[in-house]
C-alpha cells in the first residue's frame, strides 16, 4: 500500500523549520546557478543580436576589434564598389564607412571612468542599422557636433543625457538623443557623425566599414575577393559573428566561474538533502514496522525529497527572474570598451534549472532513503 | 584528557554524516579561497604598481597616444627624474588564447622598475640588439623560452608578423612584480611603423616616469596636465597604482558579484554545519542529561559540542585549504591569459581559516547551548 | 540499622507543568531512609515514585520541603555545588545504562572519576577492582554495542560504585533484561549492600526485583502508602 501523500505533504509541514531551511538552501543555490546560465544568455544574447544577418563589417587584417584596425580612403573605396554589395536606393552601394575609438568617461556605479564606444556613422549606417531606433530627442545634425547615445549609456554614465555635453578631442559635443538598440552591443556605444568626429581626432583613415550584401550567399565571394586583392590589407567577417566573436573570452570566463560555482553548489545542497532525510531513519523503521513495504517507503521518502527540491528549485528560479530588472555591464576583456547586458531568463534555462534541482533532491534525497530502506527494521528503529 | 577523547569519539560516531560534513566544508573553503584568489587576481596590477611612478596618457583614452614631442616638455616639469615611454602592442603569439602583454618601451624603462631584475650581460646584449626582447620568468617557464629564441608575434595594432629574439629572462625581485611579459624596443616599433604605416609612427602610448619625491605626485601630476592643456592631445596624469586601479574599476560589478558569491558560499555551509551539529545535539540529549546527572558542568557540555563543530571544521577547512593551490592553478589554465598574476595568497589563506573557525563557532552555538541547559529529568527521558 | 537517618524527606512535594496545567506529582512527603538500607519504591504508572527518586539523587528539586542527605539539605545547594555534590555521592543505575557509546567499558567507569583530582594511576587502579567486583575484567575494552543488556548494567554498576558515594539510586535497573541477567544484576546489588554496606534507593515496577530489598514503600497517586517507614 502506498504511503498517502497527505502523510508525505504534512511531514513537510510539521517540521516547517528544517524544511525551510532545506528548501531555503536549495533555492539559494539554483539562485546562483540559473543567475550565472542567464547571465551567459545575455551576453550572447547582447552579441548575436548585434547587426544585421546580411550586413558585413571589414577590418583590417590582423586587428581583432574596430579600435583596433585601419581602413584608408582608398581602400574603403575600392571596397564599396564589389558587385556584392547591394546598391541603395539613391543608386549608391548599401557601404557605411565608420570610425571607431574609445572614449573614457565616468561609470555611475563605480564613480571612476570606464571606456566607452563612440562610433562615427554616415546616414547609409544608420540605414544599415533597423534595429537602432530613435527613443528620445533626435538625430544629430550631419556636420555637427551633436552626438546620441545608446540607452545603456544613458543609464549607466553620467554627463550623458539629453541637453548635457562631454568634452573631449577639444570640443564640447552635446547629447541630442537617445537610441534603444534593442539590448545589443550598440546599446553601449555613443553615436556621431563620422567626419566631425574624424577630423577631431585627427584621423585621416577609417575603422571599418560596414557594407550590405546584395544577396545573402554573395559573402563568400566578397571575402574571397578582398583577400587576394593586393591593393587591400583587410578581411570581412558577417556583422552578428564580428560582435559574437568579440565576446568568447568573457563567456568563457563567465561560465568557467558559473561552472565552478555550480558544482561546489550542488555538493553542498545535495549533502543538505541527504542530513535532512539519514536522521528520520527511526521513522522509516517505524514505517516499515507497521507494514509499509520497502518500496513504498522509499518512493515517499522520494517524493518528499523531490517536492522539497521543486519547492526549493521554483524559490531560486523565482527570484532568479528578478534579476530581469537589473542590468550588468562590464568592460569587455577584448574589446576593452564597457558592454551592458542583461539576465536573461529562456524557456532552456527553466527547465536545465528545474531539472538540477530535481536531480540534486533525487541524488541528495534518494541515497539516505534507499540506505535506510534497506536496513533491518529493528536497527532502524534502534538507530540514534 | 576526557574531553578530547570524547570530543574525537563523537566525530568519528556517524562516519557518513560526519564524511559529508567534512566534504561540504572543504568544497566551501575551496570555493571561498578560489574565488578570493580570483578578486586579488584582478588587483595584481595595483598590487605591483608604485606610487613613485606616474603614467601619463591622452585624456581621450588609452586608444588615443600621445606625440613622441611631450617626452621632454614632461621631464622639464618640477620634480620629475626620468621620463620612458610605453606602447601597448598587444599581439597575438600562434593563438589568442596564448594572450600575454608586450610592451614596446624606451631603453631608460628598466631603470625605472628596479623589481624586474636582469643580469647585466643580457641587459647590454638587449640594448645591442634593436629586434631584441626580453621575457618576463613566468612567460618564459609557460613557453619554455630560451635566450636566443626567436618569438613570432602577430601585430593586431601594429600589423604584420614581428619576431623578436630573446636576449634576456626577467625576474621578479617581489612575490607582486608581473613577469608574464615581454618588453621590447621601442625604436624597433618605431623604425618599422614608419616604413609601414607612417601615420602610426612618432607616437607614444603612455609615458611612465618616475618622482624624486613621492609625496608631491598629486601636484607633479597637476603640472604636467597643465603644460598640456587645451593642446591637440591632452594628458591625465596619474599615480601608476591610480592607473591599474582604473582597469579594475572597469570590471567593479563582476569583481563585486564574485565577492559577494565567496561569502554567500561561506553562509551556505554555516547553514549546513550548524543543521549537523544540532541533529547530533539532538540524539545525544540523554547522554548529556547522564553527564550532568553524573556530575558534568554546563561548561563541560558546550566545551564538547564546541570541541567537536571545531575539530570537524579544521579537517574540512584545512583540506580547503590545501585544496586550493591546485584547484587555482587549473582555473589559470582554464581560463588562459587573462590573469598575468594568478597566486593563492597568504592572506586568502588567513581568511580561510579564519573562515573555519567562525563557521565552527557560530554552528556550534546553539546545539552548545541546549546541552548545555539540557534538564537533566526531561533529559533523561528523551528518545533522541 | 544506624542512629541518624542518612536521607530525611520532609514535607516534600512536587508538581509539573504540563501545558497551562499543574499536575501534582508528590504531594506532601516525609520519610526516613538509614544508612545500609536497601529499599525498593513501588507503585502504578504516575504515582511519582520516579519523581521522589530523582530529588533523593538531586538530579531534581521539590517545590517544598526539606531534604538532607548525611545531614546536608540539598534542596539549598546551589546548582554547580549540586553537582558536585551528586559526583562525590551518588551512584547511578539507569534502566537503560546510559552507557556512553563511545567510550569503553573501561573508561565508561572511569568517567566519574575524571572530575575528582585522582592520578591516571590511581584511577586505574581502582577501575581495575570495581571491575573485578562486577566480573567484567575480560570484557573492559569492549564497547557498550558489544555488551549484552546484562553486562552494560553490570558496566553501569560499577560506575556507580567507582566514587564510592554515599547512595546508590537504581531507576527500574533490571526492566530492560531477561530474566537470568536480572537476577544477576539484583544479585550483585544485594551483595553490594550486604557486603559494603551501600545503601541503595530502587524504583520498580517489578515485585520480582522489589523482593531482592529489605524493605519496600508503596507510592500512589503521589502519597506514600506505608506512612513513615523505617
Amino acid at each position: 500500500m502506498a504511503i498517502p501523500l497527505a502523510y508525505i505533504a504534512r511531514n513537510l509541514w510539521t517540521r516547517r523549520l528544517t524544511t525551510t531551511l532545506t528548501a531555503g538552501e536549495l533555492a539559494l543555490v539554483v539562485f546562483v546557478f540559473a543567475t550565472v546560465l542567464m547571465l551567459d544568455a545575455g551576453l550572447k544574447k547582447t552579441l548575436v543580436s548585434t547587426g544585421e544577418h546580411d550586413n558585413v563589417v571589414v577590418i583590417r587584417k590582423g586587428a581583432e576589434t574596430e579600435v583596433q584596425s585601419a581602413i584608408d580612403r582608398n581602400q574603403a573605396s575600392i571596397m564599396e564598389m564589389h558587385p556584392s554589395v547591394a546598391i541603395g536606393a539613391d543608386g549608391r552601394p548599401l557601404a557605411s564607412k565608420e570610425e571607431v575609438v574609445l572614449i573614457s568617461l565616468v561609470k555611475i556605479s563605480s564613480n571612476k571612468p570606464s571606456n566607452v564606444v563612440i562610433r562615427g556613422v554616415s546616414p547609409t549606417g544608420l540605414g544599415l542599422r533597423p534595429q537602432v531606433k530613435l527613443v528620445a530627442g533626435r538625430m544629430f545634425k550631419a556636420g555637427s557636433s551633436e552626438i546620441i547615445v545608446g540607452s545603456s549609456v544613458a543609464k549607466g554614465f553620467s554627463g550623458t543625457q539629453i541637453g548635457e555635453h562631454l568634452r573631449f578631442a577639444q570640443r564640447d559635443w552635446t547629447v541630442v538623443g537617445t537610441f534603444d538598440a534593442g539590448g545589443s552591443g550598440f546599446d553601449s556605444e555613443i553615436w556621431g557623425d563620422v567626419d566631425q568626429l574624424m577630423q577631431s581626432f585627427r584621423r585621416t583613415s577609417y575603422s571599418s566599414m560596414v557594407v550590405r550584401l546584395a544577396q545573402t550567399n554573395l559573402l563568400d565571394r566578397f571575402k574571397a575577393d578582398i583577400d587576394v586583392d593586393p591593393r587591400l590589407a583587410d578581411e570581412a567577417k558577417r556583422e552578428q559573428a564580428f560582435y559574437s566573436d568579440q565576446s568568447k573570452a568573457l563567456s568563457t570566463f563567465i561560465n568557467i566561474l558559473g561552472f565552478t560555482l555550480s558544482t561546489i553548489f550542488s555538493i553542498a545542497a545535495m549533502i543538505t538533502m541527504y542530513a535532512s532525510v539519514a536522521n528520520r531513519v527511526a521513522e522509516i523503521g517505524t514505517l516499515r514496522a507497521l507494514g509499509f513495504k520497502r518500496i513504498n517507503v522509499l518512493a515517499a521518502f522520494l517524493v518528499e525529497a523531490m517536492l522539497l527540491a521543486l519547492v526549493g528549485g521554483i524559490a531560486g528560479l523565482g527570484c532568479a527572474a528578478l534579476m530581469q530588472f537589473a542590468s550588468f555591464s562590464t568592460t569587455n576583456f577584448q574589446t576593452f570598451a564597457d558592454l551592458s547586458f542583461r539576465f536573461i531568463l529562456t524557456p532552456t534555462i527553466v527547465v536545465k534549472t528545474l531539472a538540477f534541482s530535481v536531480t540534486m533532491g533525487l541524488i541528495g534525497g534518494f541515497l539516505p532513503a534507499m540506505r535506510a530502506a534497506r536496513m533491518n527494521i529493528v536497527d532502524a528503529l534502534r538507530a540514534r | 584528557m576526557y574531553l578530547l577523547k570524547l570530543i574525537a569519539r563523537n566525530a568519528l560516531r556517524h562516519k557518513l554524516r560526519t564524511i559529508l560534513t567534512v566534504v561540504g566544508l572543504t568544497t566551501a573553503v575551496l570555493a571561498y579561497g578560489l574565488l578570493n584568489t580570483v578578486v586579488d587576481a584582478w588587483y595584481a596590477g595595483a598590487a605591483a604598481a608604485s606610487n613613485a611612478r606616474l603614467v601619463t596618457r591622452n585624456a581621450i583614452s588609452l586608444v588615443f597616444p600621445l606625440p613622441l614631442s611631450y617626452e621632454s616638455r614632461i621631464r622639464g616639469v618640477d620634480g620629475v627624474t626620468l621620463v620612458a615611454r610605453s606602447n601597448w602592442f598587444g599581439g597575438i603569439y600562434r593563438e589568442p588564447k596564448n594572450f600575454f602583454a608586450q610592451f614596446a618601451v624606451s631603453d631608460n624603462y628598466l631603470d625605472l622598475y628596479p623589481e624586474l631584475v636582469l643580469p647585466a650581460q643580457q641587459r647590454s646584449d638587449y640594448l645591442r640588439d634593436r629586434k631584441g626582447c626580453l621575457v618576463g620568468r613566468q612567460l618564459a617557464n609557460q613557453f619554455g623560452f630560451k635566450v636566443g629564441d626567436v618569438i613570432p608575434i602577430k601585430g593586431t595594432i601594429y600589423p604584420g608578423t614581428w619576431e623578436f629574439v630573446v636576449r634576456g629572462i626577467l625576474d621578479g625581485r617581489d612575490e607582486t612584480t608581473i613577469t608574464r611579459q615581454l618588453l621590447f624596443h621601442w625604436e624597433y616599433l618605431n623604425e618599422t611603423v614608419r616604413k609601414k604605416t607612417p601615420r602610426q609612427a612618432d607616437q607614444v602610448g603612455v609615458y611612465v616616469f618616475g618622482v624624486s619625491n613621492p609625496d608631491d605626485a598629486a601636484a607633479i601630476s597637476r603640472s604636467v596636465d597643465s603644460v598640456f592643456k587645451n593642446s591637440l592631445a591632452e594628458t591625465l596624469t596619474e599615480t601608476e597604482q591610480a592607473f591599474q586601479l582604473g582597469f579594475v574599476a572597469m570590471s567593479n560589478q563582476i569583481i563585486a558579484a564574485i565577492r559577494v558569491v565567496s561569502y554567500v558560499v561561506i553562509v551556505i555551509i554555516m547553514a549546513v554545519m550548524a543543521n549537523a551539529m544540532a541533529m547530533s545535539a539532538r540524539e545525544r540529549t540523554v547522554e548529556y542529561a547522564t553527564l550532568k546527572a553524573l556530575g558534568f558542568g554546563p561548561t563541560f557540555l558546550a566545551l564538547l559540542v564546541f570541541g567537536e563543530s571545531i575539530a570537524i571544521c579544521a579537517i574540512g577547512g584545512s583540506l580547503g585549504i590545501l585544496a586550493t593551490p591546485p584547484a587555482a592553478s587549473l582555473f589559470k589554465q582554464a581560463t588562459g591569459g587573462v590573469f598575468p598574476i594568478f597566486n593563492v595568497s597568504v592572506e586568502t589563506i588567513e581568511l580561510q581559516a579564519a573562515c573555519t573557525l567562525a563557521i565552527g563557532l557560530a554552528a556550534a552555538i546553539v546545539p552548545a547551548l541546549h546541552a548545555a541547559r539540557v534538564r537533566i529529568v526531561e533529559g533523561l527521558r528523551a528518545f533522541g | 540499622m544506624s542512629a541518624a537517618p542518612l536521607v530525611e524527606i520532609s514535607h516534600v512535594a512536587k508538581s509539573y507543568r504540563r501545558g497551562v496545567q499543574i499536575v501534582p506529582v508528590l504531594t506532601d512527603i516525609t520519610l526516613e531512609i538509614g544508612e545500609g538500607d536497601f529499599i525498593a519504591l513501588m507503585g502504578p504508572s504516575g504515582s511519582g515514585k520516579s519523581t521522589l527518586l530523582n530529588l533523593i539523587a538531586g538530579i531534581d528539586r521539590p517545590d517544598s520541603g526539606e531534604l538532607r542527605v548525611g545531614g546536608l539539605d540539598i534542596t539549598r545547594l546551589p546548582e554547580a555545588a549540586l553537582a558536585e555534590w551528586r559526583a562525590a555521592n551518588v551512584g547511578f543505575i539507569f534502566q537503560f545504562y546510559n552507557l556512553m557509546p563511545v567510550l569503553t567499558a573501561f573508561e565508561n567507569i572511569e568517567l566519574p572519576l575524571v572530575l575528582t583530582h585522582l592520578t591516571r594511576r590511581e584511577r586505574r587502579e581502582r577501575v581495575g577492582l570495581v571491575l573485578e567486583m562486577v566480573n567484567l575484567a575480560d570484557r573492559m575494552h569492549h564497547y557498550p554495542s558489544e555488551l549484552s543488556g546484562g553486562q552494560q548494567q553490570r558496566v553501569a554498576i560499577a560506575r556507580a560504585l567507582i566514587a564510592d558515594p554515599t547512595l546508590i539510586v537504581a531507576d527500574e535497573p533490571t526492566g530492560d533484561l531477561d530474566r537470568a541477567s536480572a537476577e544477576e544484576v539484583l544479585s550483585m546489588m544485594q551483595r553490594l549492600n550486604m557486603e559494603l554496606g551501600k545503601t541503595i534507593i530502587m524504583v520498580t515496577h517489578d515485585a520480582h526485583a522489589a523482593g531482592a530489598a529489605k524493605a519496600i514503600v508503596h507510592l500512589e497517586k503521589g502519597e506514600l502508602i506505608d506512612g513513615k517507614f523505617r
